[in-house]
């Protein structure tokens, strides 16, 4: 994560305009008030997931359920109406480009846990018309305001991941236990795992990282050489989903 | 000048009373959406720009397209485009209240519109999008509305007019290379990622615009007393021809690369298109009727004899007109979702309030653009209704706003 890469992208990005790279979005986003740094040093927040671990939990949604009752995110009973942090899916679907016929059918028959990888270089926040959906220079998670959102779902369609969803309905009666400390949403605004900022502000684990009783899941910070997630991203051999778009995911997946 | 458009002839009333019918209707489905939410359409997650988005994409084309009359008559004096010209500009206005409706109908929470201005964000091309529809609209209404009152006093525009009609050409240009760059700049979606996507946008504009404008003319021709004449229609029907062969080049150069090159990711969206994936086929029958369209347009209009008669040129421009409809519209959006980027394939279809809504909105674009053709026709003292015979149906009238 090369402060100079950055800082080039930056300026490269004002040359042009603003318009050709998201980086610029950054510059303008760093001068809204959205942005807080606690203690004046730039974090850079990751996941570590282990699925060798995660898959010899066969049926496991821990993390999901716990992700999703925290956050309110509600449950509908159609595909099409669907609102998700975080789910399973198949390996063909999470890394359909890295497939071939001969891989091992121990990993490939497995589910891979997906959710929002708060890109370096974010799509969804270079296409927002509005700055709902900002990156965090402090700490590098992409957030949401969602009393900004105007719902017009340019983000949705800019992400590679199918990271986000919109509230095709009022999502309130959908939600089986209401949290109260955490907002429910309207219906008209898009929504996405927002690495539990609320909880890392104070200085607790992601809810689904917390709920995961195996150690399949990691969190913390690439900026400290000495963090689990260095540590784990430096001993064993991880992927990213579509790593050759740029968007530089923060979700790692060690095989 | 508008009050020309507070009187009229039955036949004239009993159209504009049954453009408000409909709009009546799709307002109610649309009261209905806003309370519900859009899951009373058929988006999705996965598929979540469907039919209103298509209509935005297709409607900036016509709007675009009044820049093949105006270029022409100002810039290369042609005189013959001068009686149309105005025509041009409506069509134009009416086309970009539409794309503002459509745009408008698809947010998720359509009150925080204004967010748009409040927070301008000029790394996203929505923003760009509204900046540069917004400020045509404004340009066309201006020069029309100039020129015209000029028209009904008999003198000549004034001189500082001219300039801003220039500039209106290169921004028709914009409105729709831009409306290229919300889909063309996007690497999760490989369908819209090729730079000949603002070419072909441009293309098609040129020429669905200019088909439906022909049928105007003809139409107008046969239930007022306005006469476009044979020359500036022939002139149309030239430039259609030429900007549908450009059209059909670039959607093959499309198919050579995506099947040359055979990367999946490319091919996949064009199979979907043509021949289904999974067993879901959709919009398989859709395009293959644009197809079939496309070329029987092509034949009627490459072959001087058959473009020169009216009635075989009717039929090309409907053909032209319906077949870029399919093709832009539904064709290029919905594709560009299937497979989703989880290379999953899922279907989407517009529901019943999603299709009213969709109607209503053209009625209110045919709205316009009657209200204002009456205005500009009566100030030239042609709109004398006596030419309609009683009892002809209102379908007739249809393609005004269809
Ligand atoms: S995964 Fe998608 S939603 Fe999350 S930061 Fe990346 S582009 Fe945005
Ligand atoms: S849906 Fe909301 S967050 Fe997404 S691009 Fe539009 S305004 Fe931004």
């Amino acid at each position: 994560m090369g402060i100079d890469r950055r800082g080039f992208l930056k300026v490269s990005g004002l040359t042009v305009l603003g318009i050709a790279s998201g980086k610029a979005s950054e510059t303008f986003a760093s001068s809204d008030s959205h942005g807080h740094t606690s203690d004046g040093t730039t974090k850079r927040y990751a996941m570590v997931i282990d699925l060798q671990l995660c898959k010899e939990q066969e049926g496991c949604t821990d993390c999901v359920n716990a992700c999703h009752h925290v956050h309110n995110v509600p449950e509908f009973d159609n595909r099409k109406d669907e609102v998700k942090w975080i789910w399973k899916d198949s390996f063909h679907h999470a890394f359909h480009e890295q497939e071939h016929h001969y891989l091992d059918k121990d990993i490939v028959n497995h589910p891979v846990l997906l959710l929002c990888n708060h890109c370096d270089n974010p799509p969804c926040v270079q296409v927002c018309p509005t700055k709902a959906t900002f990156k965090r220079e402090s700490d590098g998670i992409v957030m949401m305001d969602w009393h900004r959102c105007i719902g017009c779902r340019y983000c949705v369609v800019a992400c590679p991941y199918g990271s986000r969803s919109f509230n095709w309905r009022d999502p309130r009666p959908h939600i089986e236990e209401v949290v109260d400390d955490f907002p429910t949403r309207t219906r008209g605004v898009v929504e996405k795992c927002t690495f539990c900022e609320e909880r890392i502000f104070e200085g607790r684990p992601p809810a689904c990282v917390e709920a995961c009783k195996h150690g399949a899941m990691a969190f913390g910070d690439l900026e400290d050489p000495e963090s689990r997630v260095r540590e784990l991203l430096r001993d064993r051999f991880s992927i990213r989903r579509k790593p050759a778009l740029g968007t530089e995911p923060e979700v790692y997946y060690l095989v | 000048m508008i009050e020309n458009a507070l009187t009229g002839s039955k036949r004239y009333w009993t159209w504009v009373g049954f453009l408000l019918v409909v709009i009546f209707i799709g307002f109610l489905f649309y009261l209905r959406q806003f309370h519900e939410g859009l899951g009373i359409t058929g988006l999705s997650r996965d598929i979540t720009w469907g039919f209103y988005i298509a209509q935005l994409t297709f409607l900036v084309g016509v709007a675009a397209s009044a820049v093949m009359v105006v270029l022409p008559y100002y810039l290369h004096n042609y005189k013959a485009f001068g009686k149309i010209t105005i025509l041009g500009e409506f069509l134009a206005i009416g086309s970009v209240v539409m794309c503002v409706l459509f745009v408008v109908v698809d947010l998720g929470q359509p009150f925080r519109a204004f967010n748009l201005f409040l927070y301008p964000t000029p790394n996203s091309m929505l923003f760009w999008d509204t900046i540069v529809l917004s400020g045509y609209l404004i340009l066309n209404a201006l020069i029309s509305v100039v020129t015209l009152s000029a028209e009904r006093k008999g003198i000549a525009p004034p001189n500082w007019i001219r300039p801003v009609i220039i500039f209106s050409i290169p921004w028709a240009v914009s409105i729709h290379t831009v409306t290229a760059f919300l889909y063309a700049g996007l690497g999760a979606r490989p369908f819209w990622m090729t730079a000949v996507l603002a070419p072909r946008f441009l293309a098609s504009a040129f020429a669905a615009g200019p088909a439906l404008l022909i049928l105007l003319c003809l139409l107008l021709r046969k239930i007022t007393k306005f006469n476009a004449g044979d020359e500036p229609i022939r002139k149309l029907s030239v430039i259609v021809t030429y900007a549908m062969i450009v059209n059909v080049f670039l959607v093959l150069m499309e198919f050579f690369t995506a099947f040359y090159s055979s990367i999946p990711e490319h091919t996949a969206h064009f199979k979907y298109m043509y021949f289904g994936l999974d067993g879901k086929a959709n919009l398989v029958p859709w395009m293959w009727t644009s197809v079939v369209l496309s070329i029987a347009a092509l034949a009627l209009l490459i072959v001087p004899k058959w473009r020169r008669n009216f009635k075989l040129l009717t039929v090309a421009c409907f053909a032209v007109f319906i077949g870029l409809w399919i093709d832009k519209g539904l064709g290029l959006i919905v594709t560009g979702f299937v497979p989703t980027v989880l290379g999953e394939v899922v279907e989407y279809a517009p529901t019943f309030p999603e299709i009213m809504i969709t109607i209503a909105i053209y009625a209110v674009g045919a709205l316009i653009v009657t209200v204002f053709y009456k205005v500009a026709l009566t100030v030239r003292g042609e709109i004398i209704y006596d030419r309609i015979k009683p009892g002809a149906k209102p379908q007739s009238v249809e393609t005004i706003g269809s």
